[in-house]
């Protein structure tokens, strides 16, 4: 941390918000750097680079430099110095883009990632990816900008609109006159409450057409509601055909006038001399040599007159529509641009968790609802209850789609890391992939889309790596030469599907099976058993590969059986179909979000409990003749495998009572058979409720050292059930069998 | 209280500047310093009309309006045409700085600043003599 703070306690709490908040805002730029540099790629290998990519860019990596200086990351205000140097020879044309600078960028934003994980005392400096960039950089060598310099003073502008244009600005616009476009002058008025949208649908309007330069504000027609801008435009297109395009929009556009083709009357300002030189041409040098630079003699130049004021009166503009909308928004016009909040995560855990505790509330109030509506003489008091209760429930439901909502980001977050990833692979592999995106909108849980890039980047190696061939065989199978990956999400109910496609050599079954028979995972009389589904999900199995020799890409010691395990974490599962020579598709099914989670309802001794869903295989009906003891334990022979079991009414004390009524014939008890993992267990229950979306809620303190149970929930129909946590119950029932798990019976009542 | 308006698109910088300038180390012997923030130049626009503020802090490469265009625009103005400002700028864009200070601004403190660099220079605009319209009644 810099010195930054001061010392007093309040001081020293929001020095550390600001530290937050420049951990959270780098990653953004970050991300932002990362989606710019993937188009700019795209085009630079069109030989194109559009203007406003470049400049997004740059700034991404200026205000990183900037932040990172001020909140002392010493190693990243090293690397964002350095690559700010690189692009503003790449922005002021001194530095072409090829492929060798768009590496270093992508490295860049790579070691940007670390860079920021190590703030966060996550990861380890990466020092020497530090100095491998640095010297990357250092390397490149630019050209000097060629061509005149002094095309701009051709054209007729006011020295008060070059005085105030940025470095790059003016770099932009020479370039801009150098390509021989024409200049246009537009001048246009905004209700200040309104003029971001209005300037999105300026700019969009626009961008077809040329590049806007610079936006600069007039005093004259703007006061407290409305802005008046004079905005700066290059194109290639007719002045009609500009006014066509900007139509609907209240403007005016005047083409800029070249000199010499119309009367000029104002002298004209060396293009290239001094800065003051443009900026006042009324100044004389007695003046300008002021300008040391000298901290100390500022006070004695403040505060100038504006020079140009009084030159070029600034233009009338007429009334626009804008106009008595902004008296109208009055009260808006304080507000600030950005209307967004970031929010902790776990912030919105906790709403959740409240959520849930007014769905017990609101549960608890049910039943009261009930015995007051069965009392004869409070029946229209009950009644009345009743209808509170339902706009509560309206109320609530709408409180926790609404949290839902929040939670929820697009899948293109992830989506971008997978394409630099893939354009790296098919690099080092001498392949060439196409990744074909669809559906990075769709979104999903913040907390999943944190978790899917691992597995989805692995699968993304495996389908290069394993998948897609090499040029030349695909050159003979009569494939085109450059591979395709698809890469599409969608929603489909409650669930989001993502589907990792690509058409390369597909997988074969006897291969498949083969492989699994020779390491031993299966048997070669189980592996006739097996269905075309279950074959291909053999590659899931721990220690399945089917290279001999891992690759450096695929083979880094983890499989598709932690890619299985890790969307299991998830709630998710995954499915793999693939047909030989055409290609290999893996489809993740994946929850909506983490807050809900599918239950199986379970009755047990009278009582209720939730199994999540993600963890139930299947159930079946108990036949007490295939239960066999072996040492205490008890297992249940099916289908050739051995499946131990556990009886949740003996685990849990609950035989006494109700149980013994249910044991009876006339319901058969089931088992739910759990996995995770490759762990797996059958819980023995006595009735199957049915499948329910629930939020779960954590158990309060009374209940916290109990083990077996992930929390509570409410299941609709007032009473209040326990959720067991499959992970921990399997654990422990395989672990110590006999052990008993300690709950007391007075808790599950409750 | 003294009222610092600080432009800058980026919000750690606004959220630190905004820690450096009200720590009471440095507010309390001023009377308190409240800063206001704007997100950009545009964001800008909408302040200054509403308030009047003692100094002005802004940023020089920001994405819509400028730095260099939004000190043009307060010297042009009426109300503002005499309050103190001070350009954030990195040493690389020196050329900018210049021009800033052509268009009128007062001062600039280099990126990354520390505190106590931003104090000096905000802290000296502020002891400067009272400027145009007064400010001590928000």
């Amino acid at each position: 941390m810099s010195d930054t703070g001061g010392g007093s306690g309040k001081g020293d709490a929001s020095v550390e918000k600001a530290r937050e908040d420049f951990l959270s805002e780098a990653q953004e730029l970050v991300d932002g750097l990362s989606r710019d540099l993937l188009l700019l790629d795209q085009q630079s290998r069109h030989g194109e680079s559009d203007p406003d990519l470049v400049k997004d860019v740059f700034r991404a990596v200026h205000t990183l430099k900037g932040l990172s200086g001020l909140f002392g990351a010493v190693r990243m205000a090293a690397v964002s110095h350095e690559l700010e140097e690189a692009l503003d020879d790449l922005r002021l044309g001194r530095l072409e883009l090829g492929v060798r600078v768009m590496d270093l960028l992508f490295r860049a934003v790579e070691l940007y990632g670390l860079l920021l994980l190590a703030e966060k005392g996550h990861g380890p400096e990466p020092t020497k990816d530090v100095e491998a960039l640095l010297l990357g950089l250092g390397q490149l060598t630019h050209q000097g900008e060629q061509g005149p310099q002094n095309q701009l003073a051709q054209y007729e502008i006011d020295s008060s609109v070059l005085g105030v244009l940025t470095e790059y600005e003016e770099h932009r616009l020479r370039t801009n006159i150098k390509s021989g476009v024409s200049l246009y002058r537009i001048r246009v008025q905004f209700s200040l409450s309104t003029i971001d949208t209005a300037l999105d649908e300026l700019k969009a309007a626009a961008r077809p057409h040329g590049e806007i330069i610079t936006y600069l504000p007039s005093d004259a027609g703007s006061d407290a509601d409305t802005i008046a801008l004079e905005i700066l435009m290059a194109s290639h297109a007719e002045v009609e055909t500009l006014r066509a395009a900007l139509t609907g929009l209240s403007l005016t556009i005047e083409p800029v006038k070249r000199r010499g083709a119309g009367r000029s009357s104002a002298p004209v300002p060396p293009p290239k001399g001094p800065p003051s030189r443009l900026a006042l041409g009324e100044l004389d040098d007695a003046d300008v040599a002021q300008w040391p630079g000298d901290p100390a003699r500022q006070d004695a130049l403040a505060p100038l007159p504006s020079p140009a004021a009084g030159a070029n009166p600034p233009p009338t503009v007429p009334p626009a529509a804008g106009a008595d909308a902004a008296g109208a928004n009055r009260d808006l016009s304080l507000r600030s641009v950005s209307q967004t909040v970031r929010v902790d995560i776990r912030k919105l855990d906790n709403l959740m968790n409240v959520v849930g505790e007014l769905a017990m509330a609101r549960a608890a109030l049910g039943r009261l609802t009930d015995r007051v509506r069965s009392q004869p003489g409070l029946r229209p008091l009950g009644i009345e209850l009743h209808r509170l209760q339902r706009t509560f429930d309206r109320h609530l439901t709408q409180m926790q789609n609404g949290i839902l909502e929040v939670r929820m980001v697009p899948l293109g977050q992830v989506f971008e890391k997978l394409a630099r990833v893939v354009r790296q692979i098919s690099r080092e592999n001498d392949k060439e992939v196409n990744l074909v995106i669809t559906g990075a909108e769709t979104e999903i849980d913040k907390l999943i889309v944190e978790e899917l890039s691992d597995p989805l980047m692995h699968m993304m190696r495996n389908a290069i790596d394993h998948g897609i061939e090499s040029r030349d065989e695909r050159h003979l199978v009569g494939k085109p030469v450059v591979g395709t990956i698809a890469l599409n999400a969608f929603q489909k109910g409650n669930h989001v599907l993502i589907e990792v496609e690509d058409d390369g050599m597909g997988m074969s079954p006897a291969v498949l099976v083969d492989t699994a028979i020779r390491r031993g995972l299966v048997s070669p009389a189980e592996a006739a058993d097996l269905s075309p589904r279950d074959i291909y999900n053999l590659v899931f199995l721990p220690g399945f590969t089917t290279k001999d020799t891992a690759t450096d890409l695929s083979g880094r010691g983890v499989g598709m059986d932690v890619v299985k395990t890790n969307i299991a974490k998830l709630g998710g599962v995954v499915d793999i179909s693939s047909e030989v020579g055409i290609g290999t598709k893996i489809t993740i099914t994946l929850p909506i979000t983490l807050a809900i989670i599918s239950v199986l309802g379970v009755e047990v001794a009278g009582r209720s409990f939730a199994v999540p869903l993600a963890n139930v295989e299947e159930a079946i009906v108990l036949d007490e003749a295939l239960v066999r003891n072996f040492d205490g334990r008890e297992a249940l022979t099916q289908r050739g495998t051995t499946l131990p079991i556990c009886r949740l009414a003996r685990l849990f004390d609950l035989s006494a009572e109700a149980g013994a009524d249910t044991r009876r014939r006339d319901t058969r008890a089931c088992v739910v058979i759990a996995a995770v993992g490759n762990r797996r267990l059958g819980f023995v229950v006595d009735r199957l409720i049915g499948q329910q979306d629930i939020v779960i809620k954590a158990l309060g303190k009374s209940l916290k050292g109990v083990k077996g149970f992930a929390g509570a929930t409410e299941l609709g129909d007032q009473r209040v059930r326990l959720v067991l946590d499959v992970a921990a119950l399997i654990e422990e029932v395989l672990a110590t069998d006999k052990e008993r798990i300690g709950l007391k019976e007075g808790a599950v009542a409750r | 209280m003294r009222r610092v308006l600080v432009v800058d698109d980026s919000a750690s910088t606004r959220a630190i500047a905004r820690a450096m300038l009200e720590d009471e180390s440095f507010a309390a012997p001023l009377g308190g310093v409240e800063v206001i923030e704007a997100a950009g130049g545009f964001d800008a626009m909408r302040f200054l009309p509403r308030g009047a503020y003692d100094v002005i802090v802004t940023d020089i490469n920001m994405g819509d309006i400028n730095g260099l265009e939004l000190i043009q625009f307060i010297r042009k103005s009426d109300r503002h045409r005499e309050t103190p400002l001070c350009v954030i700028s990195t040493q690389s864009t020196e050329r900018d700085v210049e021009r800033a200070l052509l268009l009128g601004a007062n001062d600039f403190v280099a990126k990354p600043f520390t505190a106590e660099a931003l104090r000096e220079v905000v802290g000296r605009l502020l002891a400067a003599p009272a400027s145009g319209e007064g400010t001590r009644s928000p």
